[in-house]
């Protein structure tokens, strides 16, 4: 097992040089430049902020300064944030999206299981039925309509949580962006473990278990939910990067501070560095995590083996 | 028994009270739309950083609570007969927050710095009537070679390569803030970080953190700072106004630099006087292209123009917080008086739909001869609720629009690299006070701002003409001229004039409505 | 006595599988009460802008961001406001003023002579036709002026711009479905083989496969279209290769995931000691075993796609005024939601019916196809 995650970790330098290569070149592509505004710049004003950031150097010769830099985990100064470096601007807004979206996970799995599992024991009665339609409205309502409608509801009208703002992650102000956010997830993660609930409570090993008298609930979810949550596990993957990016509505209607909306800020800012930054934070999050649900899978499920 | 327990009461009542007192801290919850992108007033570019920079520093004016210009750094000055000499006398009492006394020398020092290439200022053209300030940043003269002299700690003398009615509204721009040399000299770029800044003005910087807020908190040195009524500043990016609307109705914001247009009806309703709206010195505008077939007939563009229903466009469209526009240069700029409408302002839309049409008729278009046209325009759903709107107006001449929208980024970047289009949606905010900041976008050697690429050999001669008018009232005659001109020959048609949108609580005071929109956190007060 | 036994029926034709699973899913009522509201939702897109009184394009000037209603539009206390402002910019003076029934009349005097055209200001308003000027004075000061009342329905209010909404939310419906039904199966196709094959294969190729899973996903989004635009212009099947490209990925890993499992089952270890092909087990016994989580998926996959393709919408790329999707129809009706929340509303119950629908579909057709579901 060891060998086979040092493997992965070793096979994940490649990947990244060639994502950063890939982005590198593709963000240039995009027409304007980070020091276009509304009001355009003295041509001369322009070719100062050019020398200044090697934006007059040939693309190659820009290329290998770069990967020199972030050889040594520099990703540079930002284009659009001019007092920061790319260094600065994460080291303090990736600590709060984790945050954000750690809590928004384990609420979207906790949550989101229970009601899988109860829909999954009252197969196809009213409990199902409803526990289901609830779930669904959470993924079909987007979060740019959930995140003002419960702002005015229990932030204007009733007066009961902060509309806005982080305030060092108070409880109060994190407790809506969290929902909000997690809110589709619980209704994938219900939907899923449903249906892989359903599967696992008529399976042989369950059958077995039932035939051997082992009754009450606890343990019949107990042998059955493991085998159920291998479909979830596969969707941890995509659900942590939904999270990330999700987040950039949230993070703009709530104002906090995190690092999805650098994302968007960036690309359309044409940020350079801070796009590319973002580029290699994400890759490094998906590489993560695709291995950790793959050590989970081998942990889960005995059948699946690494050869 | 009972004497202890009075005791105790009092004492309690004392603690109380200054407990009360130590408390009563005045903070100041100010949404400001968009983070600075930096803090370095020589690199600075918008009015969002312009807002924050200008309640850290002072310049030599600042600006009142009306907006208007007042003494600041310096408290009276002479300008030479000639217009090209102005001579500063600077207060003694001016502090930096860390007790240094400002100087003449600290302004020499900061226009060098604006002006050296290496600094990479993006509005250095501001300054540059200044003598020789233009070469200095274009790395043909040396920073000290600058038209800019100190004699002693307390006079300044500044140089221009011309007479410039507008020079002092110029200083008062953002650029023209000065920054503490000994720090600058110490920590480079750095100087701009919360545990090195040190400035002059009414506040001084405790923190910024993108995305989350910028704290300033009151400077003591401040030679004002006993007419200073808060304590704290926090500028919020508010990018979002719909929830910047919320966090104002919730209470968490005192004041907010915008609104949202979708929600005019709502907020007038329920809000009263704290939604503002007031003239804001601006012109929204379309720019044609004078290089398209269709477009290089000044009858089709007059016919363009006549057609579009302006009032419609800003009561409906933009809820009013717009006013329509029949001239470029909007009304109540200094140094001009009135604009030069066009003619058709005071005709009824009939009869300019009618006269349209003939005009198209003649240059050989029509209903049954129609011609195509795209506007562009940056996402944003005004932007796109105008255009509709627009085009909904020219079908009936004949012409079949298309619209395409991209981020604003593209838009520009299509504009300023003279790609092909036909309309192109812009806006333009006055950087101060003078008809010249709006005429010379279409003088033919404006690569940047000219996007009409409109070439007119005598618009061009009357704005050089005024440029070296002393005499203001000439000078407003030759400008006015130049405006009939632009307003014949369109290079842009002229929409609507802006307005600008305040959110104001009732416990604020000395929150007053101007046409430059500035409001400094010096004069305001929270009631609690 | 003979006994005959005459065969009148014809063979019994067996029953398929697929069969099977039709009758079962006709059999679920609440997935064929969602076809149903499927079906409807779709002929009121296609239809729906046909039939109705208004154009999904058409302005109307003065009704700009008026209320849902299911009366009549003008109400009863806007006819005179409309009239005496469409007076005023006819430049003369109404001297009297009375409603008939659905007709105005008014008597209508100026300094200067009455020009005819002012009849023109008066049916320019949406609120009023046939306007006539009658019974001119002999010096052309005064005229009597009559309009019949112009009723119109705006049974889901009107947009910014003075559109009819319910139009504009049959219209977008049109885009939406397509986008949300054609992308998302162009999505699943690609991303089920995907990763069933590399789930299946294993070892090196299953490496070398999710990871270029993983470069394609860390790859900024919004240059990728923005680099789309540039080079290939705008083009509704641009949106589509946007759309694919990033949705199929998610869907490669977790059915990838779900193959890594059952490619252990003993079925799948029967069928190759009976050496069945590569191809034939991945196709016969892998991908049918995925469809439970790929079902699922799939139900959260049409909305992300309608709602990418607003997101497009802003960048330039998706489709331009004055068509629409429910996707921007909803992101402005949010931006209204306190002033004109009907915006939001009507799109919404559209959108979120077609989900619901799709959902309970997909429930349907899982439970239909279930092997073990008997």
């Amino acid at each position: 097992m060891h060998r086979y995650v040092l493997g992965r970790l070793l096979g994940a330098i490649p990947t990244l040089f060639l994502i950063v290569t890939i982005s590198f070149f593709l963000i240039r592509v995009a027409p304007g430049g980070p020091f276009d505004l509304e009001r355009p710049l003295e041509a001369k004003v322009m070719e100062n902020l050019n020398k200044i950031y090697h934006l007059d150097e040939p693309l190659w010769s820009q290329y290998l300064l770069y990967l020199k830099s972030v050889a040594r985990l520099d990703f540079g100064p930002s284009f659009y944030f001019r007092d920061f470096s790319i260094n600065e601007l994460f080291a303090k807004s990736l600590p709060i999206s984790i945050q954000l979206g750690l809590s928004a996970l384990c609420l979207a799995l906790v949550v989101g299981g229970t009601l899988g599992v109860i829909a999954a024991l009252r197969q196809n009665k009213t409990t199902d039925y409803t526990v289901m339609a609830a779930a669904t409205l959470g993924v079909t309502v987007p979060n740019f309509v959930v995140a003002p409608i419960l702002t005015l509801i229990l932030g204007v009208w009733l007066g009961w949580l902060p509309v806005g703002g982080w305030n060092g992650g108070a409880f109060v102000n994190v407790i809506l962006p969290v929902v909000t956010l997690a809110l589709p997830q619980v209704a994938v993660v219900a939907r899923l473990t449903r249906g892989s609930m359903i599967e696992a409570l008529r399976s042989n090993h369950v059958r077995t278990a039932r035939a051997y008298g082992l009754t009450g609930y606890m343990v019949i979810v107990v042998h059955a939910l493991r085998g159920a949550v291998l479909p979830v596990v596969s969707y941890l993957g995509p659900a942590a990067a939904a999270l990330l990016t999700g987040s950039v509505v949230i993070e703009t209607i709530f104002g906090i501070p995190g690092i999805g909306r650098y994302f968007v800020q960036g690309a359309l800012n044409r940020d350079y560095t801070l796009v590319m930054g973002t580029v290699v934070v994400v890759a490094c999050f998906v590489i993560l995590f695709n291995l950790i649900v793959d050590l989970l899978y081998a942990l889960l499920d005995p059948r699946v083996r690494y050869d | 028994m009972f004497k202890s327990m009075r005791v105790t009461a009092l004492a309690a009542a004392l603690m109380a009270a200054t407990t009360l007192t130590a408390a009563a801290e005045v903070v100041y919850h100010r949404g400001n739309t968009a983070d600075p992108e930096t803090l370095d007033q020589h690199k600075t570019s918008t009015t969002y950083e312009a807002h924050i920079l200008r309640d850290l520093y002072e310049g030599l004016v600042a600006y009142g609570a009306d907006g208007k210009i007042i003494p600041g750094v310096a408290k009276e000055w002479t300008v030479s007969d000639d217009g090209k000499t102005y001579t500063f006398t600077l207060r003694e009492d001016a502090k930096w927050s860390n007790g240094d006394p400002v100087v003449a020398g600290d302004f020499v020092y900061s226009l060098q710095r604006i002006m050296t290439p290496e600094t990479g200022a993006k509005y250095a053209n501001v300054l540059y009537p200044i003598l020789n300030a233009e070469k200095v940043n274009k790395g043909e003269m040396k920073p000290e070679d600058l038209g800019v002299t100190a004699n002693g700690d307390y006079t300044l003398e500044i140089k221009l390569e011309a007479p410039t009615p507008y020079f002092i509204d110029l200083l008062g721009h953002q650029t023209g803030l000065p920054v503490h040399p000994a720090s600058v000299d110490k920590f480079g770029s750095d100087f701009v970080k919360a545990e090195n800044i040190v400035t002059n003005g009414a506040f001084t910087l405790a923190e910024f953190v993108p995305n989350a807020h910028v704290k300033a908190v009151k400077n003591p040195y401040f030679h004002d700072a006993d007419n200073v009524k808060i304590d704290t500043v926090y500028f919020y990016p508010t990018e979002d106004r719909g929830a910047a609307l919320r966090r104002f109705q919730a209470g968490e914001l005192d004041t907010n630099n915008d609104a949202p247009t979708e929600q005019v009806a709502f907020m007038r309703e329920n809000l009263g006087d704290q939604f503002r709206v007031a003239p804001y010195l601006g012109t929204y505008y379309y720019a044609l292209n004078h290089e398209d077939e269709v477009l290089s007939n000044p009858d089709v563009r007059q016919a363009l123009s006549m057609a579009i229903d302006r009032e419609f466009l800003a009561d409906e469209i933009w809820g009013s917080t717009m006013v329509a526009g029949y001239s470029f240069v909007p009304p109540g700029i200094g140094n001009y008086g009135e604009p030069a409408y066009a003619d058709y302002k005071d005709m009824s839309q009939i009869d300019r739909e009618e006269k349209a049409l003939e005009l198209l008729e003649k240059a050989g278009y029509g209903p049954d001869k129609p011609f195509k046209l795209t506007i562009n325009y940056n996402t944003s759903e005004n932007h796109k609720n105008t255009a509709v709107a627009i085009a909904d107006m020219w079908k009936p001449l004949g012409v079949d629009v298309s619209l395409i929208n991209t981020d604003t980024k593209t838009h520009y970047a299509m504009l300023r690299d003279r790609q092909d289009f036909d309309v192109a949606r812009a806006g333009w905010i006055g950087d101060y006070s003078d008809p010249q900041n709006f005429l010379f976008m279409v003088e033919s050697d404006n690569d940047g701002f000219n996007y009409a690429r409109y070439n007119n050999p005598e618009y061009d001669a009357l704005m050089d003409e005024a440029a070296v008018t002393v005499d203001l009232e000439k000078r407003a005659d030759v400008l006015k001229k130049a405006e009939e001109i632009f307003m014949r020959d369109l290079p842009f048609i002229p929409l609507m004039y802006y307005g600008s949108m305040n959110l104001v609580s009732d416990k604020v005071g000395g929150f007053e409505d101007n046409l430059l929109n500035i409001h400094p956190s010096r004069w305001i007060s929270i009631s609690q | 006595m003979t006994l005959t036994l005459t065969n009148n029926e014809a063979p019994a034709k067996g029953r398929s599988l697929w069969d099977d699973a039709r009758d079962r899913l006709l059999a679920n009522r609440a997935a064929v009460a969602s076809m149903i509201v499927l079906v409807l939702i779709a002929l009121l897109s296609v239809f729906g802008p046909i039939l109705s009184s208004h154009n999904f394009d058409t302005v109307y000037r003065d009704y700009v961001k008026v209320p849902a209603s299911l009366s009549a539009y003008p109400r009863a206390d806007q006819v005179e406001p409309a009239f005496m402002s469409a007076a005023r910019r006819a430049r003369v003076t109404v001297d009297s003023y009375a409603r008939e029934g659905d007709t105005v009349v008014a008597e209508i005097s100026s300094s200067r002579e009455i020009d005819p055209r002012s009849v023109r200001y008066i049916d320019r308003s949406d609120l009023f036709r046939n306007a006539e000027l009658t019974g001119m004075s002999e010096d052309k000061k005064s005229a009597t002026l009559r309009a019949d009342i112009n009723f119109m329905h705006f049974y889901f209010g009107t947009d910014a711009n003075g559109r009819d909404m319910m139009t504009r939310t049959f219209i977008a419906g049109r885009v939406s479905l397509t986008i949300g039904l054609l992308a998302t199966v162009v999505a699943i196709s690609i991303g089920v083989l995907y990763g069933a094959t590399s789930g299946y294969l294993g070892g090196r190729v299953d490496q070398m496969m999710m990871r270029a899973v993983d470069i394609l996903y860390s790859l900024p989004f919004i240059f990728f279209v923005i680099m789309l635009v540039v080079f290939f212009g705008r083009n509704f099947i641009l949106m589509f290769i946007a759309v694919g490209a990033v949705e199929w990925l998610d869907m490669a890993r977790i059915v990838r995931g779900q193959t890594l499992s059952i490619k252990r089952q003993e079925y799948v270890q029967a069928a190759e000691a009976m050496g069945v092909s590569d191809r034939g087990i991945v196709r016969r016994h892998i991908i049918p075993n995925t469809l439970g989580p790929v079902v699922v998926y799939m139900t959260l996959l049409v909305p992300k796609v309608i709602l990418l393709e607003s997101f497009l919408s802003f960048l330039g790329l998706g489709i331009q005024e004055p068509m629409t999707s429910w996707g921007v129809l909803i992101s402005e009706g949010a931006r209204n939601l306190q002033g004109a929340a009907w915006m939001l509303i009507f799109p919404s119950i559209f959108l979120t019916s077609t989900l619901f629908a799709l959902n309970f579909i997909g429930d349907g057709l899982r439970d239909a196809l279930d092997p073990k579901d008997r």
